[in-house]
């Protein structure tokens, strides 16, 4: 049994208009599947639109998929009832960081919700667990009282991080958690997430657009675009030489390393 | 840049002089007994309608009652009901609009459809209605205040509510296992209350002035207790010889008015630019 299996997911968004006499409806994902194997991490590439968010909402129980199923540990994240134990196991990084927390509440009680929610905790030993887990993700005590603004945008990220790992989770889905940071941050980052991969043994997916950070954490790799899984990858050399036109053209947009070696594109996305 | 400073500085002293004001107001409220020379209600027929002297700073009405005391009482009736209906019309505005915005769906729709009801009629001719249905008094004066008023709040607050609900921070409560009362507790109406409060200013002054003009129809606040739109209408038959009698109640009402209004507009001023930085 996977940690997680996607099976078949499709989904659309339709807009209902009064007087409009045909439903339109905008496929964004189309017949999707896949799996993520305890401590792994897949790295899911796609261009801007290709429907990654959306994938990532529909794993994590915010949008019911129109067909398809989501098993995370064998259980039905969309049947009836979602055992509100099982909810834990899987976090979540996103992408805008300062949006991602509510601009009213201390970095302590950001961090604290969800140890409120599932463990049951005396005030002090919260306060422990908060400090541990600032301390772990490479902020300090003297960060708890401090509101989101007084924070930088890696700063506040690593806060969500902290929050994510603080109920010890099993699968944690990285929607773009890089993507806004300058790149010495992101480089830090991703060394965090990698050190928390191991040290705990997590599993990710992580949503990016960014194949530099999806090959500095990811164990398989899949390609999505427009709303289609095009390929999957066991390992990343299997990616590099892959001949797949979308995947040809990603890998022509990556920036060498010397400027001299360095070409456009020669086809549009 | 000098002039945002400017322009700072011009609102936090208009925010100064409000808050003395409104801070003086509720000093008169409380400290009414002991800073009125009389009893407001002492009907002196030998008394009646003297020009301001020692005894009587603001002179007396057409029944030899202190002008001065009578103000300063009215003040409890005025702030004191307006302060009730603002309060009871937010906190069913707030329910209703929460509900309605959190929830979404048939709620929604049905307590929106009823905010719309309520708001389809003018309000004043609505009040008039219920509290002929009902019978003429101050409760029943109050309680269709209260009915008309706490559907604005409702739409708001259903609005502030629905753009906060798509916010991220939302879906990370929902994921890191927040209940949704949880969520409306600690996310939803702490950022609801602060742009309320901006607003409860600005709304202060209306619910007074309809305190007012429903008394100076002869609906609310009864005779002989003090209020001041009772106090304008009690005037109104010597406006020729004494209109102080109809001045002084007018000022009292126009100074409340205006202070919670420039008040409230101070308020969003700051507010305003605490949230672009």
């Amino acid at each position: 049994m996977s940690l997680l299996e996607v099976d078949n997911v499709t989904h659309s968004y339709n807009s209902k208009r009064l007087l409009r006499r045909k439903k339109e409806s905008e496929q964004a994902l189309t017949d999707i599947s896949f799996r993520i194997e305890e401590g792994t991490c897949l790295g899911l590439l796609g261009p801007s639109g290709a429907g990654k968010s959306t994938l990532g909402k529909v794993i994590l129980g915010l949008q019911r998929p129109q067909r398809g199923q989501i098993l995370f540990q064998g259980h039905d994240l969309y049947a009836a009832r979602i055992p509100h134990k099982l909810r834990r196991d899987m976090q979540v990084v996103f992408q805008d960081s300062y949006s991602a927390v509510n601009p009213r509440m201390t970095a302590a009680s950001i961090i604290s919700e969800p140890l409120e929610n599932y463990e049951k905790l005396s005030p002090a030993e919260q306060y422990r667990t908060v400090v541990e887990l600032l301390e772990r993700v490479g902020l300090s005590e003297t960060d708890v009282k401090k509101y989101p603004h007084e924070f930088s945008g890696g700063q506040l990220q690593r806060i969500n991080i902290a929050r994510a790992i603080a109920l010890r989770p099993k699968l944690i889905i990285l929607d773009e958690p890089v993507s806004s940071l300058d790149m010495v941050n992101q480089t830090l980052i991703l060394k965090l997430l990698n050190e928390l991969k191991s040290e705990y043994g997590l599993s990710y997916l992580f949503i990016t657009h960014d194949i530099k950070a999806a090959f500095a954490i990811s164990d398989t790799l899949g390609v999505l675009e427009k709303g289609k899984l095009i390929e999957l990858y066991e390992s990343k050399n299997q990616f590099l030489t892959s001949s797949h036109p979308v995947v040809t053209l990603m890998k022509e947009s990556i920036l060498a390393n010397h400027p001299r070696s360095r070409s456009l594109p020669t086809r549009p996305i | 840049m000098t002039i945002k400073i400017h322009a700072r500085l011009k609102s936090r002293k208009v925010m100064i002089l409000c808050s003395i004001i409104i801070g003086m107001l509720i000093l008169i409220t409380l400290l009414a007994p002991w800073l009125a020379p009389h009893d407001p209600t002492l009907v002196n027929l030998a008394h009646k309608l003297k020009p301001p002297s020692w005894e009587y700073p603001l002179g007396t009405d057409h029944l030899g009652r202190c002008t001065l005391s009578r103000l300063l009482y009215a003040a409890r009736m005025s702030l004191g009901y307006a302060t009730l209906i603002f309060i009871s019309a937010l906190t069913i505005g707030l329910v209703v609009g929460t509900l309605s915005g959190y929830k979404g769906g048939w709620v929604d729709q049905l307590l929106m459809r009823i905010c719309d009801g309520i708001m389809a009629f003018p309000s004043l001719l609505l009040v008039l209605g219920l509290v002929g249905i009902f019978g003429h008094g101050l409760k029943q004066v109050i309680l269709a205040l209260i009915f008309v008023q706490w559907v604005y709040y409702a739409r708001i607050i259903r609005g502030m509510v629905l753009s906060l609900r798509e916010q991220t921070y939302i879906a990370a409560a929902r994921i890191s296992g927040s209940s949704q009362w949880t969520i409306i507790r600690k996310h939803i109406i702490p950022n609801v209350l602060p742009p309320l409060a901006v607003m409860g200013a600005l709304e202060m002054g209306w619910a007074i002035m309809d305190i007012s003009a429903m008394s100076f129809l002869g609906l609310g606040v009864q005779p002989p207790t003090p209020e001041w739109g009772a106090m304008i209408h009690e005037g109104k038959s010597y406006i020729r010889s004494h209109p102080e009698l109809m001045i002084y109640p007018g000022l009292m009402i126009m100074l409340v008015v205006v202070t919670f209004n420039l008040f409230g507009e101070a308020l969003s001023e700051r507010y305003g630019v605490k949230r672009n930085s």
